[in-house]
């Protein structure tokens, strides 16, 4: 049964066609990613998923039909969002952030603190003066507070040194164990180490559906749909 | 000496007014990307709700009769604020340029409301008189009018911030004036906090119009909107959205504004303020605390 | 063929207005008197110069987005510096003009180039501060020149004798008419050049611009003292028109009601602001003289009383052209066929 399932999504912004029809399933657990090169419209797929833009066609979470609910009711459906860029409040302190992210019914403290042991030390401290890593640390633990039932998560190794990487991928190994992901990500080492599905967008359009071991395993598709290593 | 007391509290008295009404301004702004022209409505109406009540009530005490009027200015402030975002803002979500667009029909269809069912004419607004009275501080003898604005502004700001930071509202719209989208991403309805912020928008005005009725002792049409704009300019000057550079600006507005009307002559303290804005922006076009504007 | 349409029925509507004077016409409930009377005349040509003004308010808001809640400035420069130069001053008629319209031009390029070294809200306060600060300087009324609160009448003997009288407002329905006409034919050239595609691009998106190599600041400020200086004409005739200056042309709310004229009417359309602005102080008076009719005075006080202030109406119907017809009349249904806007 899948989780998620799209059908003929359409997305204008502005005067661009950014998603042309896009149709995917989701399956329940684990990690699926969302691959494409740059520009192919993968963020903009996670925005429309979570009602930030105008959007027209179908999307149904576990057969209930959400493509015209507002987001902030998307959300108590039970999604979370992990966007790119991190956005937590940096005004805010990593409490009064992770504060912000609870909804009715237990706040996961405890889970969340055992995974990020640092963002229970660093409570008090203004969330705007964390390390990248820190941060993303935090907008992560902030879609994980809450027992959500699908986790969208937008590139969250970007810009991060390597040693981080490791570690936002062990978070999300371990996330994946909990609660399904659909991943934005761009490097490819991640989604091997996390990956089970793998859907690729090319120009607002699916082009490709199936395991991502096997899709990472052929340089040659790799190479031709999202633009990186040798033919 | 005595006169640079006096001025001073004067000009403080002048920016806690201002500070009231930049408040709300600017919290609005900062939330909910709304340049509100009704302000001076909200304004209006608290200011005529008091006058108003404290007619009806001749046969009572000064007191009482001025705590009761003020009491419904406020509540009367309050409400109205959250109607009009309710009936006039929300069904423009997403619409900008409407939202303010339609807060200009409101202010000046208020102003003209008002002025035509009690005409144009200042009138007098009965305060208890030791208002009127002074106070003697350091060789000044200030009217005291002055330090329950003061006093006031000060108390608002005070529980604005309590507001701000103890609340969980109080933390929505901090989260909100940064990022609004991602507030509702965390599946929060920040339509509620938008019709809030109003509501104390709205009330904090409402204490500016009752409070202005002391000030100027006559309650009149226009004086919501001529208060207005020093609030907008206060607002912009502090930079939109932070609470802290409205207090800040106010206060430097006020008292600039005092001083060269004293010193320069009537009338040009309102020019200094205007050069004060120019020379803020060009040095700062974000205003003084750097927010977004 | 639409390059015909596009000048033949501007003319033909000018060709019919100037006619008016002409025409012993009763139109019931739209005007008082006949057509050709002076009253009636009066009205059509303060309606003619409100056109025309709220055109070159749609020149900065609706072409450029340029958001000014200073624009009144330039219209009461027109007005108190013809008014103060004949009256006070003693100067000639042509002096008076000559004087005012160059000011027109060099208040606006000072004004302006500070002004818009800052955009958004900042620019629109600075505006409104620099308006303000005239407001402010009228009501002052310093060396008793500008006469305070309640202003002050023109000196007529200085005013050519055809723009003097009863009898000759006529001539002054005429100016008006060609005051509106000549801001409508300079608006129009102005959009269509190649500054005036920049303009328009500026109003979408400015950064676009700037990435293609373009300085908006210079487009923004020709704009801006294009559009003052022919408000700055229109504060000329509208003082002929009155016969004298008051503090109400300097104000605030004197901008917002341009604003409010143009979002009527339809921002950044052909047609739209003039006929706001027409339609605007048409209903304005008319509200005014409806208030004290016996249809209205009969009606219970809690209708009358609000029916009493045109600004109420005004503010309501505002709010409504918002809510329900955001694109203003022009872009209302049929209306945007016939009129073939921009």
């Amino acid at each position: 049964m899948s989780l998620l399932a799209v059908r003929d999504l359409h997305v204008h912004l502005g005067e661009a066609h950014v998603l042309q029809g896009i149709e995917f399933d989701v399956p329940e657990g684990g990690v699926t990613a969302l691959l494409g090169r740059n520009g192919v419209g993968k963020t903009t797929t996670l925005r429309a998923l979570m009602g930030l833009v105008g959007r027209r066609g179908s999307v149904r979470l576990a057969d209930e039909e959400i493509v015209s609910t507002p987001t902030h009711r998307i959300v108590r459906r039970g999604v979370g969002y992990v966007p790119e860029d991190r956005e937590v409040f940096a005004g805010l302190t990593v409490d009064e952030n992770l504060r912000l992210a609870e909804r009715d019914g237990a706040a996961r403290y405890e889970l969340v603190y055992d995974l990020f042991p640092e963002l229970k030390q660093r409570g008090k401290q203004r969330a705007g003066t964390l390390s990248g890593g820190q941060q993303q640390m935090l907008a992560i633990a902030r879609a994980l507070l809450n027992d959500n039932r699908v986790l969208l998560v937008d590139e969250p190794t970007k810009g991060l040194a390597p040693a981080l990487v490791t570690e936002v991928a062990d978070a999300l190994a371990r996330v994946s164990e909990l609660t399904t992901v659909l991943l934005v990500e761009q490097n490819l080492g991640v989604v091997q180490r996390v990956a089970n599905g793998a859907i690729v967008l090319d120009t607002g359009r699916v082009v490709h559906v199936g395991p991502a071991k096997e899709l990472l395993a052929n340089t040659e598709m790799v190479h031709r749909m999202l633009g990186v290593g040798h033919a | 000496m005595s006169t640079f007391v006096l001025l001073t509290v004067t000009g403080l008295g002048l920016g806690a007014l201002y500070f009231l009404i930049a408040s709300g301004l600017s919290l609005i702004y900062g939330l909910m990307g709304v340049l509100n022209f009704a302000h001076g409505a909200f304004i209006t109406v608290g200011a005529y709700s008091m006058w108003f009540t404290e007619s009806k009530l001749g046969g009572v005490a000064v007191l009482p009769r001025f705590l009761i009027g003020a009491l419904v200015g406020l509540v009367l402030g309050g409400v109205f604020a959250a109607l009009v975002e309710l009936v006039l803002i929300r069904p423009l979500y997403g619409r900008h340029v409407d939202q303010v667009l339609v807060t200009v029909g409101l202010g000046l269809a208020t102003t003209a409301l008002v002025t035509a069912i009690w005409g144009n004419d200042a009138r007098p607004v009965p305060a208890p008189s030791w208002l009127g009275n002074t106070t003697h501080l350091a060789g000044a003898n200030i009217p005291n009018d002055r330090f329950v604005l003061i006093l006031a502004a000060i108390a608002v700001l005070a529980g604005l911030t309590a507001f701000l930071r103890r609340t969980r509202y109080g933390l929505i719209i901090r989260a909100g004036v940064e990022n609004r989208a991602m507030v509702t991403a965390l599946g929060i309805d920040v339509r509620r906090a938008f019709t809030l912020v109003f509501a104390i928008g709205g009330v904090a005005a409402a204490l500016a119009g009752v409070l202005g009725n002391v000030y100027f002792a006559t309650v009149d049409p226009n004086q919501g909107t001529s208060l207005l704009i020093f609030a907008f300019i206060v607002v912009v000057i502090g930079g939109l959205g932070s609470l802290r550079g409205t207090a800040v600006a106010a206060v430097v507005v006020g008292l600039v504004q005092q001083y060269a009307n004293y010193y320069a002559s009537s009338g040009l303290g309102d020019l200094s303020v205007v050069l004060l804005l120019g020379l803020v922006l060009l040095a700062r076009p974000r205003g003084l605390s750097g927010s977004l504007a | 063929m639409s390059r015909v349409r596009d000048v033949a029925i501007p003319l033909l509507v000018l060709v019919v207005l100037a006619l008016v004077p002409k025409l012993a016409v009763d139109l019931p409930y739209v005007f008082k008197d006949t057509l050709n009377t002076p009253g009636t005349l009066q009205l059509l040509a303060l309606c003619l110069v409100f056109g025309g003004l709220a055109l070159t308010y749609d020149l900065l808001f609706g072409f450029t987005g340029l958001l000014s809640f200073g624009h009144a400035l330039y219209f009461a420069v027109g007005v108190y510096l013809v008014a103060i130069s004949l009256t006070r001053w003693g100067w000639s008629f042509w002096e008076g003009i000559a004087f005012a319209a160059l000011v027109g031009i060099v208040l606006p390029t000072i004004l302006g180039a500070v002004s818009l070294r800052v955009g958004g809200i900042a620019f629109a306060m600075v505006t409104l501060a620099f308006a303000q600060a005239g407001s402010v300087l009228a009501f002052k009324n310093p060396y008793k020149w500008t006469g305070g609160e309640e202003g002050f009448a023109t000196d007529y003997t200085k005013v050519p004798s055809y723009f003097v009288g009863i009898l000759n407002t006529k001539n002054l329905y005429w100016l008006a008419l060609a005051y509106a006409a000549v801001v409508f034919a300079i608006v129009r050239w102005a959009v269509s050049s190649s500054p005036g595609h920049v303009w328009q691009a500026i109003r979408e998106n400015e950064l676009r611009v700037q990435v293609l190599g373009l300085r908006p600041y210079g487009y923004k400020l020709l704009c801006f003292v294009l559009a003052s200086f022919l408000a700055t004409v229109g504060g000329i005739v509208y003082v002929l028109l009155e016969g004298g200056a008051t503090t109400e042309v300097t104000t605030a709310n004197f901008t917002l009601t341009l604003l409010v004229m143009v979002v009527i009417g339809g921002t950044g359309t052909r047609w739209g602001a003039v006929v706001g602005g027409v339609l605007y102080t048409w209903a304005n008076q008319r509200l005014g003289d409806a208030s004290s009719s016996h249809a209205v005075s009969s009606l219970p006080s809690v209708l009358r009383t609000p029916l009493q202030q045109p600004l109420f109406v005004l503010g309501v119907i505002f709010i409504l052209v918002v809510f329900f017809a955001p694109g203003g009349l022009a872009r209302a249904g049929r209306l945007r066929r016939a009129l073939r806007l921009s």
